[in-house]
């Protein structure tokens, strides 16, 4: 495991996960995992299909439990206990949502056990439909709502328990891609008015990004980084994490000591500690950290490139270049340019131009 | 290991309750035949003595292969017959499929004594139509053959039916484009497809006729089958162990054919992927009518056969005498427990339906949904498959080992109608079985754990969404477990008592007393009864689908 924010100081963990490795059979889904989330946060777990996700937080809601390793809530040991003696509120993809009560009886299904009031419960449900903004839907049965009213009824179930977690397994990946959007707003604002600490998992690195205070990037069932959303994106930790989140180049490189990389023939700087000279490794830029404007005689890291293609993708276009000095079957570097900076430089396919990767966006990862 | 919660602790003890059950309802009385094969008449164990006598006395030998012989022709006639039929009714858009379909599912709500009963009437002793034997006799083989044809149909049909149902539009439509004849098509893509479900249905229909009683008991004359030899041996002969032997050789072919289905059954799951698109038949009028003409005939051949019973137990005095009466239903005059049959029959059918539907259904939702435990939810779900393997006679015969047996606190149970109940509980439970855990499947998997994280009791979410949820397979169990312990002979003729003779019995019983007639009227009212329960049954569903569970609709 590599970066990892620290927690405030003086303030514990709300949710401490230690050790935790699951078997299937002779199969770890999940190797070793360590991670901490505090009071209120909303965290995301994400990562391809298959990397443990949801093993990881159906062994948090203790609906398959861990084969080792340690579980505590609110500073209490939750590791073995059965999951109706833990205490979280769970949204499944599926949703789940008992086909034959209506969004009443469903929002208010785990009311009743508590032997409260009718009128108490009424008011509760009637509060929560507010709060996901269904106050007219009660009497409907879930067959005739639609996927985001589904998805807002199975939230306010979760939370009309007042549970300390929240646990939302890829709750929009079932809606087209419209109200996806609209419900990452709706989703955020409601946990940040509630202020419940939530986990949710997504093999959806825009949703991470764009909901979570931080990310858990998983991969084989091991904690690949844990950072905010700007840490992951600005300085993935490790190869995997660069290539999962955004667009990245991967340039076959070598290091050659001392800050120095060779690419291309030329030698570029940059920050790579730690790695002995004649490492073979990926140099990695992001498509839209490619700097054009203002790459003069006094700027580092400059590569004369010739435009091979350009993709019109709308507000932007994405460009391949070809370094100069690569020759023809050389590696190419993929850039994102503006269209005011096309329309002010007069670029097109075939031009040649200098461009820079300008040192502290580039990043260094071991290969092979 | 986790703790345990109070539902998980609760479902645990559940599957073991649920295991207990089947063990002793199923289990230990096929231990008890198996070990009574083994013996002497003073219980001594002699090895396979008892199996080499029977294997070196040919006349009890020789059953063996009459009852591979009418099972396998019967097998043969009624596939094609059945295969042509589900086509029919799947494949073309041949008028009133729905009332042809209804038409051939007659023979299931009656005891396989009715077909039999009716033959006898046309081409028995006294028949009408008997000059067309030309002095052949209807009682022997051709008689268990042609009667187990009409018994059978239906189970082939259905399962044929659910075979060819599942046909991808997207394969006849590729065959179509390749210009492919209509013949080549038949050949390699419908038959191809309908594979499984031929293998499927001719390893049950090979079953059912291999074990059934009622047929070759009213009909088979002078030849002897497996299931009678048993009956003859325990009942006639009080040679317990020999019809014990007879039982194991009975279930081993049943055995074989069970694995087989099972195994066939599995590769079919894969067959038909999730995008597949559903086939509608084209009119084309040439094989519509031909099809129709044929549907015609053999849904006219069942009702027929159907319609002579009735016609029969409404006669006077066949032949002499055919005007009309409704003597042959006072069954008090024929037979001393007269109409107390019916009514224990009536009685152990609702018992069953009620008891066996909550067993079975909560059992299936055991097995299904208890968290973790996988020993004790594998053990039960084998128990679960095991009766589909074991003929209703080798059932029965081990209840009489079982529980009749010195020292068994069970015994109290023997010649009860509570014996007749568990019987055919454990008799008819894998399919029922199989149809609540289709239906369990069917349900969202994560109720369970919502339900959990709500901290609501599982029982409360099994009793508030399960059971509603899944009501009308709920309710398609119990008519199941109902017509079947209605007609069923094989299974409980070694258990009923005086006082628990039931009806399917009192027709065997007045059969062998010569009054074919009141026979044929106690069959009658058994096809009514299930019959009647079976309408019931689809207006049920009708309401349940429409305004009492107003869920159900978008
Ligand atoms: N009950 C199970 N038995 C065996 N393997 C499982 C089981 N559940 C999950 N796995 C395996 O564990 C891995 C992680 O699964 P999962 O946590 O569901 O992945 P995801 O990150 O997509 O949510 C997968 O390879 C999956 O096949
Ligand atoms: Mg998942």
């Amino acid at each position: 495991m590599a970066l990892s924010s620290p927690l405030p100081s003086g303030a514990a963990p709300y949710l401490r996960i230690a050790g935790v490795t699951k078997l299937f059979g002779s199969f770890s889904a999940l190797k070793e995992i360590s991670l901490a989330i505090n009071a209120g946060e909303f965290v995301c777990f994400l990562g391809p299909s298959g990397c443990g996700k949801t093993t990881l937080l159906r062994a948090i809601a203790g609906l398959d439990v861990q084969t080792t390793g340690r579980i505590e809530q609110a500073g209490r040991d939750i590791s073995r206990l059965p999951p109706s003696e833990r205490d979280f509120g769970i949204v499944f993809q599926s949703y789940a949502l008992f086909p034959n009560l209506t969004v009443v009886d469903n929002v208010g299904y785990g009311l009743r056990s508590r032997g409260m009031k009718r009128a108490a419960i009424a008011a509760r449900v009637g509060e929560l439909l507010q709060l996901v903004g269904m106050p007219e839907s009660g009497a409907k049965y879930p067959a005739q709502l639609s996927g985001g009213q589904q998805q807002r009824v199975a939230l306010a179930r979760a939370l009309a328990t007042s549970p300390g977690l929240l646990l939302l397994d890829e709750p929009l990946s079932a809606l087209d891609a419209r109200v996806r959007v609209r419900l990452r707003h709706e989703i955020r604002g409601l946990q940040r008015r509630l202020g419940v600490t939530t986990v949710m998992v997504t093999h959806d690195q825009e949703e991470a990004l764009t909901m979570a205070d931080r990310i858990v990037v998983m991969n084989h069932g091991t904690v690949e980084q844990i950072g905010t959303p700007s840490e992951i994106y600005r300085k993935p930790a490790t190869a995997f994490v660069a290539d999962f989140v955004g667009t990245m180049n991967f340039l076959t490189a070598v290091h050659a000591g001392s800050g120095q990389v060779r690419f291309a023939g030329q030698s570029f700087s940059c920050a790579a500690d730690g790695l002995a000279a004649d490492t073979p490794i990926y140099l990695c830029i992001r498509p839209e950290d490619v700097a054009v404007r203002n790459v003069g005689a006094s700027t580092v890291n400059v590569v004369r490139v010739e435009i091979a293609s350009l993709d019109f993708l709308g507000s932007f276009c994405r460009a391949t270049l070809r370094p100069a000095g690569a020759g023809s079957n050389g590696e190419e570097i993929v850039a994102d340019f503006s269209i005011n900076l096309m329309r002010d430089l007069g670029l097109g396919a075939g031009h040649s131009l200098s461009v820079a990767l300008p040192p502290d966006r580039l990043r260094v990862y071991p290969r092979g | 290991m986790p703790r345990m919660s109070r539902d998980d602790l609760v479902m645990r003890s559940g599957i073991v309750v649920l295991a207990a059950w089947m063990l002793v309802s199923v289990a230990l009385p096929l231990w008890a035949l198996l070990s009574k094969s083994f013996q002497d008449r003073q219980q001594e164990f002699v090895g396979l003595a008892n199996y080499i006598r029977y294997f070196s006395t040919p006349a009890l030998f020789a059953s063996v292969g009459n009852s591979f012989f009418v099972a396998i022709v019967a097998t043969a006639i009624v596939l094609p017959l059945a295969f042509v039929y589900a086509y029919a009714l799947t494949r073309s858009c041949v008028k009133g499929r729905g009332v042809f379909q209804a038409l051939a599912l007659i023979p299931i709500l009656a005891p396989s004594l009715l077909p039999a009963i009716s033959l006898i009437y046309l081409f028995g002793n006294q028949g009408l139509l008997k000059p067309l034997l030309f002095g052949g006799s209807i009682y022997g083989p051709s008689g268990i053959i042609i009667a187990q044809v009409f018994y059978c149909f239906p189970h082939a049909m259905m399962i044929l039916v659910a075979a060819l149902a599942m046909a991808d539009a997207r394969l006849y439509e590729a065959a179509d484009a390749l210009g492919a004849s209509k013949p080549r098509i038949f050949f390699t893509v419908t038959l191809p497809g309908a594979k499984y479900g031929l293998v499927s249905a001719g390893f049950v229909i090979f079953t059912l006729v291999m074990t059934d009683f009622g047929i070759a008991k009213v009909i088979g004359g002078r030849y002897n089958v497996l299931a009678t030899d048993i009956y003859k041996q325990v009942i006639g002969q009080q040679n317990f162990e020999m019809g014990a032997v007879v039982g194991m050789v009975l279930l081993a072919p049943a055995i074989v054919a069970f694995t087989a289905d099972r195994i066939v059954q599995r590769r079919q799951v894969a067959l038909l992927s999730a995008r597949a698109v559903p086939l509608v038949p084209k009119p084309s009028p040439a094989r519509d009518w031909t099809l129709f003409v044929y549907c015609l005939v053999i849904g006219g051949l069942i009702f027929g056969v159907l319609a002579v019973a009735a016609w029969g137990s409404l006669i006077k005095f066949w032949p002499y005498n055919l005007s009309l009466t409704l003597g042959n239903y006072a069954f008090d005059n024929f037979d001393t427990n007269g109409w107390g049959s019916y009514w224990n029959s009536l009685h152990l059918a609702a018992w069953t339906a009620v008891l066996g539907t909550a067993i079975i259904f909560t059992g299936a939702y055991l097995i299904e949904k208890t968290r973790g435990f996988a020993v004790g939810r594998v053990l039960a779900q084998l128990l679960a498959m095991l009766p589909l393997a074991v003929p209703g006679l080798v059932l029965g015969l081990g209840y009489i080992f079982f529980f009749n047996a010195r020292g068994n606190p069970l015994g109290f149970l023997y010649a009860t109608l509570a014996i007749l109940v568990v019987n055919s509980i454990a008799h008819f439970y894998t399919v029922s079985h199989l149809t609540a855990t289709t239906a369990l499947k069917q349900l969202d998997a994560e109720f369970e754990s919502v339900s959990a994280s709500l901290k609501v009791s599982v029982l409360r979410t099994f009793w508030r969404v399960t059971v509603p949820v899944c009501l009308p397979s709920i309710l398609d169990i119990a008519i199941y477990m109902f017509v079947n312990a209605m007609t069923t002979v094989s299974a409980v003729i070694f258990l009923y008592s005086t006082d628990t003779k039931l009806a399917s019995i009192a027709v065997v019983n007045m059969d062998e007393s010569g009054f074919t007639a009141v026979a044929a009227a106690m069959a009658m009212m058994i096809v009514g009864t299930s019959a009647a329960v079976k309408l019931a049954q689809l207006g049920l569903t009708y309401l349940l689908a429409g305004r009492l569970q107003a869920w159900r609709q978008r």
